[in-house]
């Protein structure tokens, strides 16, 4: 069976009560409260780590980034104390030594003198810095002192060689080109101007990081653990519920409803319910927790941010929502053009045969291009539709994102906020964003989660069959002497139509009763009465004297033995089949029933004997799954029996063996035998002839021939002749 | 796999040809965005950064955004496009493919198994297409050019960068190792859960009267257990995998800084900026080369089990037929006749012959039947004449042709075949007893009432709802099993060939209606040559010739009369039916 819906998504199956269908679920999940809760408690926990980290990290790259532009200032200063040296008044205190200096050359000395002048005599201060700066490296000498910042000493030399990188850089000191220059500076400056990162700060944001990191998968490990073992729990405790469920309705249900239907609530239902329920309450949870704390945080930080990035995501988020809608119609027209077309393969597959003999190819062929078109074009469609969630949703994303950026950048001008601010909205919007899809995703699942849970609950709503603890009465199996009574017995399915009216019988132990008809008279529901699988509408069906209104239905099922004609097998071996759920019996008794029955021969020559299993396409014919049941049959030893015989599709010769294990078994047994073949009940003390539900005469064969009815009629049929 | 994508057509290569580019340019564009998204952050943290510059930026940001949007819904339309016109196209080739599969192939495939491969496994090669021509093409893509663009800008992140892909595919490569072959186990204990449910409905009424709801119960409950745990193991394992996948992603980003925040620190002045600019375009790079390889993984997991449907696929389109139609179409100078000249038989696989050296002749208007235990191979022997199989040795010859040399359809315009179990197709009544074409003019309403009235339907029929018209569900469930047999054979009827052929299409009709149902069709069908299979005595008992079959060979054929004198095998089984009076007596 394919998954409805899948990872493309389908259309969702819609729930008669959501509500109501929810309450029920999670009424039915108290047993794992527990665990449920911590699961759900740390899916929050997690998202909310999550809401965390972004704001650290924006703190960690605030951390690096203060450590990148240059320390200027240092610069500056250096400068400064400089110029201090460069003032008239400090240069001409300074004239003396120059003059007298050996290590000043006559040119060097006269320039200086010149130098002198120009400055005395202008009052522009920038070009007396710039002629100052013109002057050799030797007067420079006497002319600055070592220079004291921050506790280091900057020696002359480095100075100067300062002074001459940074006169050239003017204000260009964030540009490349100065910062090159920069890297040029003396190493007793450049050791002051480099910027160095706060490592220690760094370090200690990244662990806290890490540690959310790691606390946040922690988390949500055992959160999944938890969900994982919740959800298969649950689905456990639900097959085992449904598997118990069918013991205790009564058998009515079961010819009213379809076998599929109930397979499919054991299998698909619980599945979709304990799928969904592992991956989607968690994700519900944290994306609700993710979406709440994401506005509350943007709230908190900026409203006017918040509204912006909150409008942008929901002006795509309704665009997506519409094109869910328009898309809704197309998935559910796919899953119908899906079933129609699965529905045609079947049929053609399975009359393969009559097609071809019929000349039917091209129709079919013809037929199944339309259906086979017409899928195609849903498909088509709906794969598209579904194909556009993801793109639309990153393009929200990135429009919250350059919405936040542009808003954010206004504010920044008009000083509103920092640029901190815009930095953590960036995160913001995506953790936005996000849940939102999630959270769409999951309520999709739990409304399919809610339709099918409606069908298991249904299920196990059910009413059942009377309870019997009243009961007091026992019949022992040894001592009942086989003797049956029904006292006008009136029965119908519908209790408005009945069927049987009336009927009143004594058998006698030992007896043997055939019931005959045609096909659909209704037969069985003489074994639905005479196990208890129906309760009569009125009178009373008697085992030896005792109503079977008080006896339960185990101990009326403990006096029969019955052998119906589909051969029910289950998956297992020979001997398991045999002897199936009664304990103590041992191989030996087995084969004796086997002998009895005549099928110890053939089991002899299967591979492994009794341990042999028996599969669908085994080797065993249908005769022989009658007679293994037979011998099932034959170890339940009752004093009643209910025989139901053999059709065709046996082949004659074992026809011939089942029917002489079927006369073993009615020996001392007050037997009922559903007929279909006449010649093997013209003995029978009692004949009932039944059409269209009803018993229509009774009597034993020469009764019945002479009363040319019914069953005289049906008797002599077998022996009308064609072209007569 | 491969092979199946040869049957691409003109249109879905171009169309691929169209995604490939697109999904190029729209990978081009979303590796573009980090770079806006990086200058757009920059303008905001420099001061003086005007309105405009930003806005500019958001502009080409937003701009990229939209192109790889539409790039993407396009490439969702063709992709949809050729993912359902392809696998629309490999179910009319499988669809074909069975329809001129003989018996032999069908029963070899088994019905059900055709039905899965020609609907899940080619979803199953559907959604690989679908996924594929957006990831499979985008994933690999996207993990190069992304590489590519962070490859010069630093050892150090690459080495980390790479160190986090291969613990993500050691990740998913384990997980798969180990849940994998779980997988294949959990659908077996499904398929467990679901036969034991099945037992336990169909048997449920030997169930009650052996008071075994306990003994079912437990055996319910071994499976379930079983299932339970093995869903367990599976999920947690797969617990791990989403965490992992977290700290994976988000580890990457804070690596990648905590190892800038180090280069930044030890380089000059004047590469810091560089380097930071660059540990934040590589952290989003990063980001793209993992999530590419997280979409190859994906790919991987679909992969095998594509992969399986495919080759379930090929196994169906591969397949011989067997049975080959021949060309004759024309007059045959007898009418009515069916011949069996030395024919033997065996299924091509099987060592035993189950027919051996057959020989009959039956004349037109004659009733020829056949009778023997299960697996004495009169279905076999009928089912040669329409070829659901054919002679291993021998001819087959219709009205003195060689079945074998007949066009299908020629041949399939002489017979009328009823199963033993009657196939119903959704429709109405009348649908189904029109069924199919034969070469005279459209059967009138007249004809199908008739028909109804010669196969005793008329009855039941007229009590339906809307009565000739009445709806038939699918698989004719709405109809009882003798009410199907009935329609079944009334379609052959409708179709007025010369030879009917019933295999075994009595046993679901009780004797009254058997009777009278032979009674009518004799009279209304003189003409036509009857081939009847049967278990019932009652059935053949009249029949012009009866062929005894036991173990594949013919040991008797006469009349009933002279069969009950001269062959053992037939007294046998007349016996087991009537006692001996009553066979006197007929």
């Amino acid at each position: 069976m394919p998954r409805p819906g899948g990872p493309r998504g389908g259309a969702p199956e819609k729930s008669k009560d959501f509500v109501g269908s929810m309450k029920k679920l999670l009424s039915n999940l108290k047993p794992w409260r527990i665990l449920l809760g911590l699961a759900l408690i740390l899916a929050m926990a997690s998202a909310i780590l999550a809401l965390i980290s972004p704001n650290k990290l924006s703190d960690l790259t605030d951390t690096i980034t203060k450590g990148i532009s240059p320390n200027t200032e240092v610069l500056q200063e250096i400068s400064k104390k400089m110029s201090a040296n460069f003032t008239e008044e400090k240069m001409r205190q300074k004239i003396p030594a120059i003059m007298t200096s050996s290590a000043i050359s006559n040119e060097e000395k006269q320039l200086f003198t010149e130098t002198m002048t120009t400055i005395s005599s202008t009052d522009n201060k920038e070009d007396a810095t710039k002629l100052m700066l013109s002057l050799p490296d030797s007067i420079m000498n006497e002319l600055l002192e070592d220079i004291n910042i921050e506790g280091k000493t900057i020696s002359i030399k480095d100075q100067i060689e300062m002074l001459k990188l940074t006169s050239k850089m003017g204000d260009k000191t964030k540009t490349e080109e100065g910062l090159k220059r920069i890297d040029q500076l003396p190493k007793s400056i450049y050791k002051l101007v480099k910027p160095s990162i706060d490592m220690k700060k760094v370090k200690s944001i990244a662990l806290f990081i890490g540690t959310l990191y790691l606390l946040s998968a922690i988390f949500s490990y055992i959160q999944s653990f938890s969900m994982a073992t919740v959800s298969n729990k649950f689905a456990k405790s639900l097959r085992t519920r449904i598997s118990k469920k069918i013991n205790t309705l009564p058998l009515k249900y079961f010819d009213t409803h379809e076998t599929g239907d109930v397979l499919s609530r054991v299998t698909n239902d619980v599945d979709t319910i304990a799928m969904n329920l592992n991956q989607s309450l968690a994700s519900l949870v944290s994306s609700v927790t993710l979406f709440i704390g994401s506005i509350v945080m943007m709230f908190t930080t900026n409203w006017i941010m918040a509204i912006t990035a909150i409008v942008a995501s929901l002006i795509g988020f309704s665009f997506m929502f519409l094109i869910l809608d328009k898309s809704q119609k197309y998935f559910a027209k796919k899953q119908e053009e899906l079933g129609n077309l699965n529905g045609y393969i079947e049929e053609i597959y399975s009359g393969h045969n009559v097609v071809k003999a019929y000349n039917g190819t091209k129709e079919a062929i013809k037929e199944f291009s339309d259906l086979n078109t017409k899928l195609y074009d849903a498909n088509r469609k709906s794969q598209f539709l579904s194909g556009l969630m993801q793109p639309i949703m990153m393009f929200v994303g990135n429009f919250g994102y350059v919405a936040v950026c542009i808003v954010g950048a206004l504010l920044v001008m008009n000083n509103h906020i920092t640029f901190g601010v815009i930095v953590a909205f960036m995160i913001y919007v995506r953790l936005f964003t996000n849940p939102l899809s999630q959270i769409a995703q999951a309520m999709t699942s739990l409304q399919s989660t809610a339709a099918a849970s409606e069908r298991v609950f249904e299920f196990l709503e059910e009413v059942e069959m009377k309870e019997q603890g009243a009961i007091t009465k026992h019949l022992d199996k040894s001592k009942v002497k086989g003797e049956i009574e029904f006292k006008h017995v009136k029965f119908g399915y519908d209790p408005s139509r009945t069927i049987i009216k009336d009927f009143s019988i004594k058998v006698k132990p030992g007896q043997k009763i055939a019931i005959v008809g045609p096909t659909g008279a209704g037969k069985t529901t003489m074994v639905n009465l005479l196990m208890k699988f129906y309760e009569i509408n009125d009178g009373d069906i008697l085992i030896d004297g005792v109503s079977t209104k008080e006896l339960t239905r185990e101990n009326i099922h403990e006096l029969f033995c019955m052998v119906l004609q589909d051969t029910w097998l289950f998956e297992g071996t020979i001997g398991e089949n045999i002897k199936f759920n009664k304990e103590n019996v041992s191989e030996k008794e087995v084969w004796e029933a086997c002998k009895t029955v005549g099928v110890d021969h053939f089991i002899k020559t299967l591979p492994g004997g009794l341990n042999a299993t028996i599969g669908d396409n085994d080797s065993v014919s249908q005769g022989q799954k009658q007679l293994f049941t037979i011998a099932r049959g034959m170890l339940e030893d009752a004093p009643f029996l209910i025989l139901d015989e053999a059709t065709s599709n046996v082949d004659t010769r074992t026809e011939e063996l089942v029917q002489k294990a079927m006369d073993k078994l009615t020996i001392g047994r007050t037997s009922f035998i559903i007929a279909h073949r006449l010649s093997t009940i013209k003995n029978a003390d009692l004949i009932l002839v039944m059409n269209e539900g009803n018993i229509i005469e009774q009597g034993n064969h020469e009764t019945l021939m002479k009363k040319k009815g019914f069953y005289a009629d049906l008797y002599n049929s077998q022996f009308e002749m064609t072209g007569e | 796999m491969l092979k199946l994508f040869k049957d691409f057509t003109k249109k879905d290569l171009l169309y691929i040809v169209i995604c490939l580019t697109l999904v190029v340019f729209q990978v081009w564009l979303e590796l573009k965005m980090p770079d806006y998204m990086s200058s757009i952050t920059r303008l905001v943290q420099t001061e003086g950064s005007t309105i405009k510059e930003i806005a500019e930026q958001g502009f080409y940001m937003l701009s990229c955004a939209f192109g790889s949007l539409i790039s993407a819904i396009i490439v969702g339309y063709f992709a949809a496009n050729v993912a359902s016109s392809f696998s629309a196209s490999l179910r009319g080739l499988i669809f074909g493919k069975v329809q001129n599969f003989g018996t032999e192939e069908i029963k070899k495939f088994s019905t059900s198994s055709l039905i899965t491969r020609t609907t899940n496994d080619v979803t199953q090669i559907e959604m690989l297409i679908g996924m594929g021509l957006q990831m499979l093409i985008k994933a690999p893509i996207m993990a190069v050019w992304a590489i590519l663009k962070i490859l010069n800008k630093g050892l150090e992140w690459s080495i980390l960068t790479a160190c986090c892909v291969l613990v993500l595919l050691i990740t998913i490569g384990t997980l798969m190792i180990i849940v994998l072959p779980r997988f294949a186990k959990v659908q077996k204990l499904i398929d467990k859960i679901n036969g034991v449910t099945r037992e336990n409905l169909s048997g449920i009424r030997v169930i009650r009267a052996f008071n075994a709801e306990k003994y079912q119960s437990n055996r319910f409950e071994d499976v379930n257990s079983n299932l339970t745990n093995m869903q367990l193991f599976n999920q947690r394992c797969f617990a791990v995998m989403m965490p992992i996948m977290n700290i994976i992603m988000h580890g990457l980003t804070l690596g990648i800084y905590l190892i800038g925040a180090y280069l930044i620190n030890a380089a000059n002045i004047s590469d810091k900026i560089t380097l930071f600019s660059n540990m934040v375009v590589f952290s989003s790079y990063g980001m793209q080369v993992i999530s590419s390889f997280l979409m190859l993984a994906m790919i991987f997991m679909m992969w095998p089990r594509a992969n399986i449907s495919a080759k379930r696929i090929n196994e169906v389109l591969d397949e011989e037929i067997s049975v080959v139609e021949g060309e004759f179409t024309g007059e045959t100078k007898d009418i009515g006749t069916v011949e069996f000249k030395n024919v033997s038989f065996k299924y091509p696989d099987a060592d035993e012959y189950l027919l051996k050296n057959i020989s009959f002749k039956v004349n037109k208007g004659e009733t020829i039947a056949f009778i023997g235990s299960t697996g004495s191979g009169k279905s076999s022997l009928i089912n040669l004449v329409p070829r659901f199989y054919d002679a291993t040795d021998g001819e087959v010859l219709v009205d003195g042709v060689n079945v074998k040399e007949y066009s299908a359809e020629a041949l399939n315009n002489k017979l009328g075949y009823i199963p033993q179990k009657a196939v119903m197709f959704t429709g109405t009544v009348k649908s189904n007893v029109s069924y199919g074409e034969n070469a005279k003019k459209e059967i009138t309403d007249k004809e199908i009432k008739q028909a109804i009235k010669v196969a005793q339907g008329t009855d039941f029929v007229e009590k339906m709802e809307g009565k000739y018209d009445a709806h038939i569900a699918r698989g004719g469930t709405n109809v009882s099993g003798g009410q199907k047999q009935r329609l079944a054979i009334a379609r052959a009827i409708a179709r007025n060939p010369e030879i009917y052929i019933f295999d075994d299409s009595f046993s679901a009709l009780d004797y009254k209606t058997d009777a009278t149902l032979r009674k009518e069709l004799k009279k209304y069908t003189k003409d036509a040559t009857n081939m009847i299979v049967a278990q019932r005595i009652g059935t053949i008992i009249n029949a012009d010739k009866i062929i005894v079959l036991d173990n594949g060979e013919c040991v008797g054929q006469g009349t009933h009369k002279e069969l009950l004198k001269s062959c053992d095998v037939y007294k046998e089984i007349a016996l087991s039916q009537l006692s001996k009076e009553e066979l006197e007596n007929a």
